[in-house]
């Protein structure tokens, strides 16, 4: 056990966990944020995606010990009104179906337009590739990105 | 293990009742919050908070006029919390925006709340209806009483009732203790489908907003205080038995506060685990690497998925149960001029909803409180009173949205284990299933064979069809239910006279019966997502035989001017089908009626960078008669294109000496966004009864798929998956 001091959405807050535990746990179980989810421990679906500094990572393989000094965002620090124009994509859209993914989604499209203003859709396969939707929202997730980015432009309101 | 420093108070109350301590499914976080300190949290919240009257079990109206609207079908993402209160608000005539939306939790007055055949709204449309209608009527009546009009003379509007010639209203909640008082209309007037309002539309749904900030309430999410947390450590194959374990090394990890021995009823069968429980859900993971088990696997060293396909080969020579068969099948078949025979076949398949199975039990004196995501509340609450011998009106279950179902969570295995530990324990215990767990112990699709046969005339003309599916029978392997020498009613799904697009004068069906100890399940759209790849492929090679097109072949074959033909013609026009491919592309179709639907697909192929055959695009045509949501079954069509394509060409379940190989997504692999065609939807018109729609688009998709790869290559492939990189 040792003691971590996190910064998540802007808060700072500590928690008492072994160094191991990933960061997926301490998110969801130690400081009851279950909007990120867990969906096979192992990297491979992006259900439990998160930011550290802007980047999306896979916190169910993150140690959290390696999250200290970062600034960690979660989905529930992109806004709690749903004002994100990738939320408002998402909304106008209907993505989510049973929406245990999209969590996860957003978070990777989120990332994905903070570094690319007009993601083609060559760079939205590349960036989505690791979140996996088994009720099959891909259509919507590509169309939701593409909406959100000129959203974000003010091409469209 | 638990710390809350630098956490606000208002911040830690805000996550708690966000979080589903306090139940919170049927509740906006915001409406939570303002009840949350105030609810004992082990109650059923969601019924004390509702002091309305019930004027039927649909619809409760409160005196400020307040009105819930309860849906009785758990949403795992086919939308029934949209369409099932959309429905009622039709007939009450309220808009519903302006509802409240309450999941059922059980409660025997809804009858079947289980989501599964793709029934939800085809089954309850006129019990539905009529309770939004019975209950305006009411509250009609009782306006007219008051004022001493003819009811006649009243409508209603914005959850009002009016007379229009002196001006007067009444809100609804002004009215309801006189209407809840009234004798229930027997057939209260329904809206003409022309009125409707709301019902056809593409209404935003409710559970949206809550699914793109985290706030939607999981199974998985659930917290009640002193619960704790077990994963379980399964066989690692499907029925071997616990001989013994050595827990000293997973006492030790931190946080782990027990380890004992688990079981987890399936039907007949009853599987073994050991489970460890903790404070927190990553200790109890931790204490499980630790453990040190000797299982007894003696018995399964013959469960092999490659040697049972086999099997199922050599006995599609055998008759089986005949479900119908046309008089002179046998005799036309005999004497036609050309005939043809194939057999085709499919894997065994997972579920893997995204969200894992999971459940959190409480056993208390006498009684038991359950929050599990389920397909069906009243299923789960049955099975743990029989389970625990604890009265029906003594287990209430709390279902929040489920991360996915796909026909894993209709079965209640999972949280029977979580009751079993709870009981045994004294506390409130939440079992998770790790994504390995999902994928080693099904229950799963079974593996099958079709065998195809086909007689033609001198002219090509299609004079016989028999499809012979060999499979296992769900009914027999889970309720006992096969009557000897007859059909299992469900495999007929799709490929039985009565959903067959087709006008062939000699039809028949039949049934042979496979036994395996692998357990078996509903996997979405159930035998037709396996048997219609043998049934839509053969009537490609028919064609093929004939020379034909196969889409003009399929028109020439369906009825006349039935909905079958309409959405041939519709798939023809709107996919552009009659323009040639490319060379090296290809296109393919497939129409399956299943469900009460018919869903037709044209699937385009064409290649990628380096050469590769690819999925392109699909078309898709549904005519699933009347329809509450045109947005939702767009939704449900691309993705059960999603979900058909990856039974079609990703990774199968493979079992080896009774072990499943396959264990998370790294080599159990789904269609990701880079794979995804482009999808087109067209939705028919008509004022039919409604139809499923979370399955009937399912099964076409495979054979939509060999055929175009039949087009694009010359190769008639007649086993699943498809590896396109090979063909
Ligand atoms: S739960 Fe982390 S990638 Fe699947
Ligand atoms: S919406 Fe269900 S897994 Fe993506």
């Amino acid at each position: 056990m040792a003691e971590y001091k996190l910064s998540i959405n802007g808060e700072n807050l500590t928690v008492e966990v072994e160094p191991a535990t990933p960061l997926l746990w301490v998110i969801r179980d130690t400081l009851g944020m279950p909007g990120t989810k867990f969906g096979c421990g192992m990297a491979q679906c992006g259900a439990c995606t998160v930011h550290l500094d802007g980047t999306a990572i896979r916190s169910c393989t993150f140690p959290v010990s390696a999250a200290v000094g970062k600034k960690i965002t979660t989905i529930e620090g992109i806004s709690e009104d749903n004002s994100h124009p990738v939320q408002r994509a998402w909304i106008e859209l209907q993505v989510p179906q049973c929406g245990y993914c999209q969590s996860g989604q957003i978070m990777s499209a989120v990332a994905l337009l903070s570094k690319n203003q007009k993601p083609s859709d060559e760079d939205i396969d590349l960036a989505m590739q690791g979140n996996l939707c088994r009720c099959g929202t891909y259509p919507r997730v590509r169309k939701a990105i593409h909406l959100a980015a000129k959203m974000m432009t003010h091409e469209i309101n | 293990m638990k710390s809350t420093k630098g956490v606000s108070r208002r911040t830690f109350l805000k996550r708690s009742s966000a979080t589903g301590i306090f139940l919170a499914l049927g509740f906006p976080a915001a409406a939570l919050e303002a009840v949350a300190e105030k609810m004992p949290p082990l109650q059923n919240m969601a019924l004390e908070a509702l002091k309305g009257i019930e004027i039927n079990p649909f619809i409760i109206i409160d005196q400020s006029g307040k009105i819930t609207i309860i849906s009785h079908k758990p949403d795992m993402g086919q939308g029934t919390w949209q369409s099932i209160p959309t429905v009622v608000a039709e007939e009450l005539d309220v808009d519903p925006a302006t509802i409240t939306i309450k999941s059922s939790v059980g409660e025997k007055k809804f009858g079947d709340q289980l989501a599964a055949g793709s029934s939800s709204i085809r089954g309850s449309w006129n019990t539905l209806r009529n309770s939004g209608a019975a209950a305006r009527e009411m509250l009609m009546t009782a306006a007219a009483r008051q004022w001493g009009v003819p009811v006649a003379e009243c409508s209603t509007a914005n959850a009002r009732v009016l007379h229009t010639s002196t001006g007067k209203s009444l809100g609804y909640g002004e009215l309801i203790e006189a209407a809840s008082t009234l004798p229930v209309p027997a057939e209260p007037k329904l809206k003409a489908a022309t009125a409707f309002k709301w019902v056809g539309k593409s209404v935003p749904k409710p559970d949206v907003p809550l699914k793109v900030n985290g706030s939607a309430v999981y199974g998985m999410d659930m917290k009640v205080p002193g619960m704790l947390y077990a994963s379980v450590e399964r066989c690692p194959t499907i029925t071997g038995k616990l001989v013994s374990f050595d827990d000293s090394k997973a006492r030790a990890v931190k946080g782990v506060k027990h380890v004992i021995k688990s079981e987890r009823p399936f039907f007949s069968r009853t599987f073994e685990g050991v489970a460890v429980i903790a404070d927190s859900y990553y200790g109890a993971l931790e204490g499980r690497k630790r453990l040190m088990i000797e299982w007894n696997t003696s018995a399964e060293k013959e469960v092999d998925s490659a040697a049972f396909i086999a099997s199922l080969h050599e006995l599609a020579g055998q008759e089986g149960a005949v479900h119908d068969q046309a008089p002179e099948f046998k005799q036309v078949l005999e004497q036609a001029a050309k005939k043809h025979m194939a057999s085709y076949e499919t894997p065994f398949l997972a579920h893997s909803p995204l969200e894992p199975e999971n459940a959190l039990v409480h056993v208390r004196d006498g009684e038991c409180e359950i929050w599990a995501p389920v397909q069906g509340p009243d299923g789960a609450v049955r099975a743990v009173s029989e389970y625990l011998g604890i009265p029906y009106d003594k287990v209430i279950i709390h279902v929040p949205f489920l991360g996915g179902g796909f026909g894993r969570k209709a079965f209640t295995d999972y949280i029977l284990e979580a009751a079993y530990l709870s009981r045994e324990l004294k506390a409130p215990i939440k079992v998770v299933w790790t994504r390995e767990d999902d994928t080693l112990q099904g229950p799963f699709r079974s593996a099958s064979v079709s065998r195809m046969e086909g007689a033609l005339d001198k002219e090509g003309n299609v004079l016989a069809l028999h499809h012979k599916i060999v499979a296992p029978s769900i009914q027999g392997q889970l309720w006992n239910g096969l009557k000897e020498n007859t059909p299992d009613a469900w495999a007929m799904e799709g490929i039985s006279k009565h959903d067959s697009p087709y006008q062939i004068p000699n039809y028949k069906t039949s049934f042979v019966l496979a036994e395996t100890s692998i357990p078996i399940a509903w996997w979405r759209s159930v035998y037709a997502s396996a048997s219609m790849f043998g049934h839509e492929s053969f009537i490609d090679e028919l064609a093929q035989m004939n020379g034909k097109d196969p889409l003009e072949l399929r028109i020439e074959m369906s009825q006349g001017d039935s909905r079958y033909r309409k959405v041939l013609e519709a798939l023809k026009e709107k996919s552009g089908w009659a323009a040639k491919p490319e060379a090296g592309k290809g296109k393919g179709c497939a129409i399956a009626r299943s469900f009460g639907s018919i869903v037709a697909h044209a699937l385009f192929m064409g290649r990628n960078k380096e050469g590769k055959l690819r999925v392109e695009k699909v078309v898709s045509v549904i005519d699933c008669g009347t329809f509450v949501n045109p947005d939702t079954i767009r939704a449900q069509t691309e993705g059960n294109i999603v979900m058909g394509l990856t039974a079609a060409i990703k990774d199968p379940i493979i079992f080896k000496e009774g072990k499943v190989q396959q264990t998370n997504f790294h080599n159990y692999r789904m269609l990701r966004i880079n794979e995804m065609p482009e999808v087109e939807v067209h939705i028919m018109q008509n004022n039919e009864h409604p139809g499923g729609v979370g399955e009937p688009g399912l099964p076409p998709v495979a054979p939509a798929l060999a055929n175009a790869v039949f087009s694009a290559t010359g190769k008639r492939i007649r086993k699943l998956p498809i590896n396109l990189d090979e063909v």
